[in-house]
């Protein structure tokens, strides 16, 4: 029996979203993430959850209710996030990351809970009912995801699998056949070329999930480089101020924007120096901690000193701005890939050209993705393909059938998304492409 | 008269099933037209190859008929792939005609419990919707519990060669018309499939000297566990190729060939196309390639494998002569095209029952396959059950992660046939589990609970076992350190933990003889125990995937939809739906689901009425 995973409550943002692991392996996985021992069961305790590099992902609620005192009969936990959806995908992405449970197929849960008879289907109406409305739900979810472009995309990618399939079966079920020669090399450059698209699909997925979670910009400066005045300009030209929440540290302060209509968090950072303060030397760090994982970093200097000192904070396609441009006129560093741009806060001199500058780096950053991949469900879909085809490359020439294996697990992997299996097609395109018939 | 069962056929199937219906126990009757073709191979001369030989040795490990024959008969044998994986290596090998019936025709006469009749079976007698007994010509009725019908290409049998079209179950050979037309009114949903046989030659007028040759294994191993060695003497193949000028030949002429005329209405097999279909579908293909088997030792008839057809007389002697090798050939008969009606298998349930009628069984190509082994596989299967009604005990059932058997019965009565079915290793999912050398370990403990097999099988099986368990039990709790390991000269990491045995053997560049010099108990156990332990350490790294995700088929075969389930009782099927759930009819969860259109919510809706499983009989 697998351990499997998934929110009980709706996955939008709320209070507290819920999410439930059921099987055996649900104890040994709050515990990992929890790094403490499982609560006695049902009753409710506090847990930090940490993800796979040791940093905080929520303190939670959890509540472990042991078999078969259980909604489904099996070991079961319950983890009451706070209702953010960074939140949720970190939590999910980390847990399936432990290979300790997989994201649950739409029923599975009643499922679980009919298999170990604690549903009684002698109340066959009541029940029937009931899975009648979860699945109604369940049937619209589908079917949306079902007609729209990552279904239609999960098929062609599980199309290249078939038939690279097709090519490597035909030598299995047809030694004696007079086949064309070079079909593993076809099917092996056809897997390859899949594993780079699959791959750069999982990279280009991020843009649609900053879509949902906002884009995130951060300004790095000495004290006194202008970041303050800055991100009031910024914020009193957008004038759409949708709430002002003080960062997890003191020296880190996050407003919400609306620029050119998308969600942008701008965050403004202690000032970055070295300093003997413990205090102001950890807002340093976690400053810095910070802008790694923002989509955007944009530096702020007033002098060629500091631009250079701040300057190695940043990457390729970030933004260096000169500040106080009105003082002295900039000494620009001419960095590949950084943009330069010179303002002064005070005779308003080039807000508007660095807002342009900061939308275009933001459509550029959320350029739409077809066919995104939303849910942690699909993600983990696309990495265990990725992993199977890995390991079909990988296969020794003389076990050809542990390679058909692993495409399978591919095929049948990307299946998932789209509810898809089947052999036929394999035998279907086998007959259609090779002259077979002794 | 009066007897349990009657198989009608005395093909591959009917001797399957007469067997396993009278190794079960039941008082069994075979009518046949002639007790002489009783084990005819009516196409190729040949047994097993991929999927195939799986099938027989399961057919085996059951105590069926075929293996042994094969063994008694056989004068090629090779195991094909023989370079890649144990799970897809396939026995296969030519046999001698009239040795291997004649071996068949030895077994049949002394199965105890089994009698054959010589007569035509012209008609099902049935009181309602039961089965109680066989109208012969002449009008005498023979009463039974229950009928398997094994009538081949019998049932309205047409040939067709070129533009010559005549009524016949096999060449030579008068069809079933009045068993058909019974079986017609019984309301049965049916089909029309074609199949088609090449030439027989004269192997003494063709000049091999420009063919390629193909000799069988060195050490031919047996199709049956219980053979210990093949007596014949080994004979080769050889290879042709048609020319240029056979394709011109063939491409001038398609018009006449029987399958363009519009005169063949039946579905042909896509994986044995006839030699214009080849070289129209294939058109790029500037050559075919032609297997040339002999038929027997003592006899100078070939068969030209790869160039079925339908084409008139002289159409074939022009294209045949255009084939390097050929040019002088004599040929002994013509191929023809054959059409022949088929009952549709989606009326049939896992037992090959009939659903409609009790006490009814098919099997073989009545069923819409085509191939001997599978025919004698739903052989084995529909006898058993019948004996089984016969004496009121619950059915057998054969499932798609424990048998070649059971993938192809799920196959056709889950999905019905749209052109004559053939086994494929590709067709199961659990390919690596299901493999020909385990056939015994997989199906013999099934075949010893039900009693149908003999002390000699369940004693050597029992032999067998025994130590491979106990070596098994050696590898797995026979453990080394990485620090061990290292000083042995293996290639394990350094991550602190102890290996077994098996997980040595699955280290790349690590050789059983490289363990076998550290334990050198290793080297003491037979052949077959020391491949079965490497077998376990190639798989090894994909058992455990398999394992589980045959637990969870399992599951799903164990939730039972009710025999008679009203389906309009479940609110929410779309009409489509319904229909397709009361035309299949599936008997489990796991069947609906692979009921094509069938969709994930019709599913769950479904499990609100289903029972669990408590019969045990689910091999």
């Amino acid at each position: 029996m697998r351990t499997i995973i998934a929110p009980a409550s709706a996955a939008v943002k709320s209070g507290v979203i819920v999410v439930r692991a059921s099987g055996p392996n649900s104890f040994e996985l709050l515990e990992k993430l929890s790094g403490k021992s499982t609560p006695s069961p049902r009753h409710a305790v506090l847990r930090n959850l940490f993800d796979a590099k040791g940093d905080l992902i929520d303190n939670a609620l959890v509540i472990a209710f042991n078999a078969p005192n259980s909604f489904t009969g099996e070991n079961v936990v319950e983890f009451h996030l706070h209702g953010g959806m960074a939140i949720l995908k970190n939590f999910l992405e980390t847990a399936l990351e432990t290979g300790l449970c997989y994201p649950a197929n739409p029923g599975e849960f009643s499922r679980q809970a009919f298999e170990n008879s604690r549903m009684d289907l002698t109340e066959a109406e009541a029940i029937a009912d009931l899975i009648d409305a979860e699945t109604n739900a369940q049937l619209k979810q589908a079917q949306k995801q079902m007609r729209g472009e990552l279904g239609a995309l999960a098929r062609e990618w599980r199309e290249e699998i078939i038939s690279a399939l097709s090519e490597s079966e035909a030598y299995i079920d047809f030694p004696d056949e007079d086949l064309p020669d070079g079909l593993s090399a076809r099917a092996s450059s056809t897997v390859k070329n899949l594993i780079k698209s699959l791959k750069q699909h999982i990279e280009d997925s991020k843009s649609a999930q900053r879509i949902r979670d906002g884009f995130s910009i951060i300004i790095l400066g000495e004290p006194n480089a202008g970041k303050s005045s800055l991100l009031n300009a910024l914020a009193r030209r957008q004038a759409a101020i949708v709430s002002s929440i003080a960062g997890t540290t003191r020296d880190v302060v996050e407003i919400s924007l609306n620029i050119g209509g998308n969600l942008v968090f701008v965050a403004d950072t202690a000032g970055l120096r070295e300093t003997s303060d413990e205090i102001e030397e950890q807002g340093v760090k976690i400053a810095l901690e910070r802008a790694e994982h923002s989509d955007l970093r944009i530096g702020l200097a007033p002098d060629a000193a500091s631009a250079k000192e701040i300057a190695s904070h940043l990457a390729a396609g970030d933004i260096l701005v000169w500040s106080k441009s009105d003082l002295q006129s900039p000494d620009y560093l001419k960095i590949d890939g950084i943009d330069e741009i010179a303002i002064s806060t005070k005779n308003n001199s080039g807000i508007k050209e660095l807002e342009d500058l900061i939308l275009m780096k933001i459509n550029t950053g959320l350029a739409p993705v077809s066919a995104p991949l939303t849910r942690a469900r699909h993600v983990f879909a696309v990495s265990e393909a990725i992993k199977a085809l890995e390991a079909a490359l990988d296969a020794p020439s003389e076990a050809l059938e542990l390679a058909c294996e692993d495409l399978r697990i591919a095929a049948r992997a990307l299946g998932e998304i789209t509810g898809e299996v089947g052999v036929d097609d394999i035998l279907d395109k086998i007959f259609s492409s090779f002259c077979i018939g002794k | 008269m009066q007897t349990d069962v009657i198989v009608i056929g005395g093909g591959h199937a009917g001797v399957e099933a007469a067997s396993a219906s009278a190794r079960a126990g039941a008082k069994t009757i075979l009518i046949t037209h002639n007790k002489n073709t009783i084990g005819e191979m009516s196409c190729n001369p040949a047994i097993g190859g991929l999927g195939k030989g799986h099938l027989v040795r399961e057919i085996d490990a059951l105590g069926g008929v075929m293996g042994l024959a094969t063994d008694m008969g056989g004068i090629q044998f090779r195991i094909l792939n023989a370079s890649k994986g144990p799970a897809v290596r396939g026995p296969r090998a030519q046999a001698d005609r009239k040795l291997f019936r004649a071996a068949v025709q030895k077994i049949v006469s002394e199965i105890e419990n089994l009698t054959v009749l010589e007569a035509s079976a012209e008609k099902l007698i049935h009181k309602d919707n039961k089965i109680t007994g066989v109208e012969i010509a002449g009008g005498e009725i023979i009463s039974c519990a229950a009928v398997v019908i094994t009538a081949g290409t019998f049932l309205n049998g047409v040939i067709h060669l070129g533009q010559k079209t005549w009524p016949a179950g096999r060449i030579d050979e008068q069809p079933s018309i009045g068993l058909a037309n019974s079986l017609y009114s019984l309301g049965l949903r049916m089909g029309r499939l074609k199949t088609g046989t090449p030439a027989r030659l004269n192997g003494e007028t063709i000049d091999y000297s420009v063919c390629d040759f193909q000799p069988g294994d060195d050490n031919p191993k047996p199709f049956s566990f219980i053979t210990k060695e093949i007596k014949n003497p080994q004979v080769p193949c050889h290879i042709t190729w048609t020319s240029e000028k056979t394709h011109q030949i063939i491409r001038d002429n398609l018009h006449l060939a029987a399958i363009n005329t519009g005169a063949i209405k039946g579905r042909g097999p896509r994986y044995c196309p006839s030699i214009e279909d080849k070289i129209t579908r294939f058109a790029d293909k500037d050559r075919h390639q032609i297997f040339i088997e002999p038929e027997g030792l003592d006899t100078n008839w070939v068969y030209p494998n790869g160039i079925s057809t339908s084409f008139p007389e002289e159409v074939q002697d022009a294209f045949l002569r255009s084939i390097p090798g050929f040019e002088n050939v004599e040929i002994f008969r013509w191929a023809y095209a054959i059409e022949y009606d088929f009952v549709d298998p989606t009326e049939l349930g896992f037992d090959l029952a009939v659903r409609k009628y009790n006490g009814l069984y098919l099997a073989g190509q009545i069923n819409g396959t085509t191939g001997y082994e599978e025919a004698g596989a739903q052989g084995l299967v529909a006898g058993l059950n019948a004996a089984r009604f016969a004496g009121g005990q619950d059915n057998v059932i054969f499932s798609r992660a424990n048998s070649y058997i059971g993938v192809m019965i799920d196959d056709l009565v889950t999905k019905g046939v749209s052109e004559p079915y053939r086994m494929f290793t590709s067709r199961a999912e659990y390919r690596l589990t299901l493999r020909s050398d385990n056939a015994d370990q997989r199906l013999t403990p099934l075949g010893i609970e039900l009693g149908i097999l003999s002390k000699e099988r369940v004693d050597a099986f029992n032999n067998k076992m025994a130590e491979i368990n106990a070596a098994r039990e050696f590898v797995q709790n026979t453990l080394t350190t990485p620090a061990q390991g290292v000083k042995l000269g293996l290639p394990v990491k350094q991550d602190g933990r102890k290996r077994n045995i098996t997980e040595l053997l699955a280290l790349k560049g690590v050789e059983f003889e490289t363990i076998a010099d550290i334990y050198p108990q290793l080297r003491e156990y037979t052949p077959e125990t020391r491949e079965q332990l490497e077998i376990d350490a190639i798989y090894s790294g994909y058992m455990a995937r398999q394992e589980n995700d045959i637990a969870a088929f399992n599951r799903d075969e164990n939730l039972l939809i009710p025999k008679n389930f009203d389906y309009a009782k479940v609110g929410g099927f779309s009409i489509e739906i319904r229909d397709r759930l009361e035309k299949i009819r599936p008997a489990t969860i796991g069947q609906a689901a692979r009921i094509e259109g069938i969709t994930p919510s019709a599913i769950t809706a479904l499990l609100a009425y289903v029972k669990r499983r408590d019969n045990k009989n689910v091999a």
